[in-house]
């Protein structure tokens, strides 16, 4: 059997509560603030495996248990095969991550430079180090700036570098934590080529992101593990996902306006209609119906036509993965789930 | 897989780098660290003169300016440093890459090492040509010996205290800055260490600082040492793999405790 890239096992992880002196109400009620709670996932070798949830969910905290730079508090975690509490060691050669935001890199070496010492603190020599990074600044249009120093780059230009800092130590599993955070839409789609692309070159390799776009996640990633409030909620495909999103095949028809008087409530009586409900726009009346099964629309179209309905458009709604994270989460990405928008 | 040996030489090089860059980026740093050192220098060296002190005295003074700097070198940037590194998001990028923390710290050591000598070489530059101090060595090999071991011991004990910053954030910094002065006290940066009680003397002989400048000075002076110049090297020697073996250790104990605690990568603690 083939070993998993990631294998977590019931992966829990608490904080202990900071007292803050002064603070009107006191904070430190000695309940550890539980960060992931018995999460267990497998990631398969050469799988694109996407972590979605919204802020504090607990995606950075797995990550840094998989980067080894945290202890689990309980569970157990493996990257490789390889236990990360007793081998992180033997985990590091193979594993690198970039975070969206972050600020590392030394402000008075230029690009080339620091991305030449993070290869370094990896052993690669400096020959594959010119030929990595050369590729990588390529990727993300930053070849231009390789001789620039890096106090002197502006947010996304830093994120396109840490980027690169990801991919030139050519790691077998890596992590990405946000890594289109902050950039423009054509940095981030050709970043998001890149990753594919990069996965396909070689299939042992394994990439774990996490992200708060949706279609990102939706574009990206072959399997999905919806994560809140330190719990996975869902792990399947994005397809599977937003099929559990929508129990009834959704239909959107488009009607001409002048047909305003007819009443369409007669359609729920044909076999297979589930519900229809209508609303009007100073363009169009808008249709969407929901069937018990697929094959009922056959017998809608015919009679809204001889109702005298001038039907302009008629699609299939598919639903999103937005609308699969509400129905499983309770809330969206953009709330925390007490109401609090983000 | 790269040979251990052959990453801890990458990682270490690799480190050193922007250190050494930075010398030539941000010229203003060679004024800041020569000018500056040598007026607190001159100062001693002015008070012996008015009080008539014998001359050896004032190549206490100027050694103990060139080799203070080193120890400065030591708590602010290789032990304090890695706190900045944390808050820069560099130490858990380190900590998560195959290089061993000491191979940074090793790199860090050396940068500062090229980058303090220029303001060690300043002082005994000024000193000997301004204030015409007589340095002749009974052995250049000795001096060397001792300079190497002193500097090796030195940045040891730098590693330990680095690695109570994998932990602590702040408080290691006070007890960097409880250090600093007391050191200069049992070191005998400016008066032979010797005049200290025999007891506090001994017991800053464990300061590396304290041994090594009271072998150079019988080395280039032929001043009366605290202890003949064969124990001294021998201390020193011990020094170096006890404080090595040590931070080592420090190193590996801390980096599990923090992994435990999450300290790792929380900033602006």
């Amino acid at each position: 059997m083939e070993t998993p890239a990631i294998r977590t096992e019931n992966l829990t992880r608490t904080y202990r509560r900071v007292r803050r002196p002064g603070a009107a109400v006191p904070v430190d009620d000695r309940t550890p603030f539980l960060a992931l709670d018995q999460v267990s996932l497998e990631v398969r070798p050469g799988e694109l495996f996407g972590l979605l949830g919204p802020n504090g969910a607990g995606k950075t905290t797995l990550i840094k248990i998989l980067t080894t730079l945290l202890a689990p508090t309980s569970g157990q975690a493996w990257v490789d095969g390889l236990n990360v509490t007793e081998h992180p060691e033997l985990i590091r050669p193979r594993i690198n991550m970039v975070s969206g935001g972050e600020t590392s890199g030394y402000g008075i070496l230029n690009v080339r430079e620091n991305l030449w010492l993070f290869a370094q603190i990896y052993g690669v020599s400096n020959r594959e180090a010119k030929q990595r990074i050369d590729r990588m600044l390529e990727v993300v249009g930053l070849t231009d700036k390789a001789g620039s120093r890096v106090s002197h780059l502006s947010t996304g230009q830093r994120q396109k570098m840490n980027f690169c800092r990801g991919f030139i130590t050519d790691p077998k599993i890596l992590f990405l934590d946000e890594p289109t955070l902050g950039l423009d839409v054509t940095a981030a789609r050709s970043i998001r080529r890149f990753v594919r692309e990069w996965l396909q070159e070689r299939p042992s390799r394994t990439l774990l992101l996490t992200t708060h776009y949706m279609a990102e996640a939706d574009e990206l990633c072959d399997r999905l593990a919806i994560i809140d409030k330190g719990r996975v909620r869902a792990c399947d495909t994005p397809g599977q996902l937003k099929r559990l999103a929508q129990k009834y095949p959704l239909f959107e028809i488009q009607l001409a306006p002048h047909d305003a008087t007819t009443n369409f409530s007669d359609l729920e009586r044909l076999p297979g209609v589930h519900q229809v409900t209508r609303s009007d726009t100073p363009s169009a009346i808008v249709l969407k119906i929901s069937l018990w099964e697929e094959s009922a629309i056959g017998s809608v179209v015919p009679q809204l036509v001889a109702q005298g309905g001038r039907i302009l458009t008629l699609k299939k709604v598919e639903p999103t993965l937005e609308d699969a994270f509400i129905e499983l989460v309770g809330h969206g990405l953009e709330s925390n789930g007490n109401g609090e928008a983000k | 897989m790269k040979s251990s040996f052959e990453l801890f030489w990458r990682a270490m090089l690799a480190r050193m780098y922007p250190r050494v860059v930075g010398l030539v980026r941000i010229p203003s740093w060679v004024l800041q660290e020569t000018i500056l050192p040598l007026l607190s220098v001159s100062a001693f060296v002015l008070i012996y003169r008015a009080m008539g002190a014998p001359e050896e005295y004032i190549g206490f003074v100027i050694l103990g300016g060139a080799m203070t700097a080193f120890w400065l070198n030591v708590l602010w940037s290789m032990g304090a440093h890695f706190y900045w590194e944390r808050d820069s998001g560099n130490l858990e990028l380190y900590i998560m890459s195959p290089a061993s923390l000491m191979a940074i710290l090793a790199g860090m050591a050396l940068g500062g090492m090229i980058f303090t000598m220029l303001r060690a070489s300043m002082i005994l530059l000024v000193g000997i040509g301004v204030f015409e101090v007589r340095m002749m060595p009974s052995s250049w090999l000795a001096l060397l010996s001792v300079f190497v071991l002193t500097l090796l011991a030195l940045y040891g004990l730098g590693m330990m205290f680095a690695s109570l910053f994998l932990l602590w954030g702040r408080e290691a910094s006070h007890l960097v800055n409880l250090l600093q002065e007391p050191v200069y006290l049992l070191s005998g940066t400016n008066f032979p260490v010797r005049v200290l009680p025999t007891a506090v003397a001994s017991i800053a002989g464990i300061i590396p600082l304290t041994t090594g400048m009271d072998a150079m000075r019988q080395i280039l002076f032929g001043s009366e040492g605290l202890w003949p110049l064969p124990v001294e090297i021998a201390l020193l020697a011990v020094s170096v793999v006890v404080f090595i073996e040590i931070a080592r250790r420090f190193l590996r104990y801390f980096e599990r405790r923090a992994r435990e605690q999450g300290r790792l990568s929380i900033r602006w603690q």
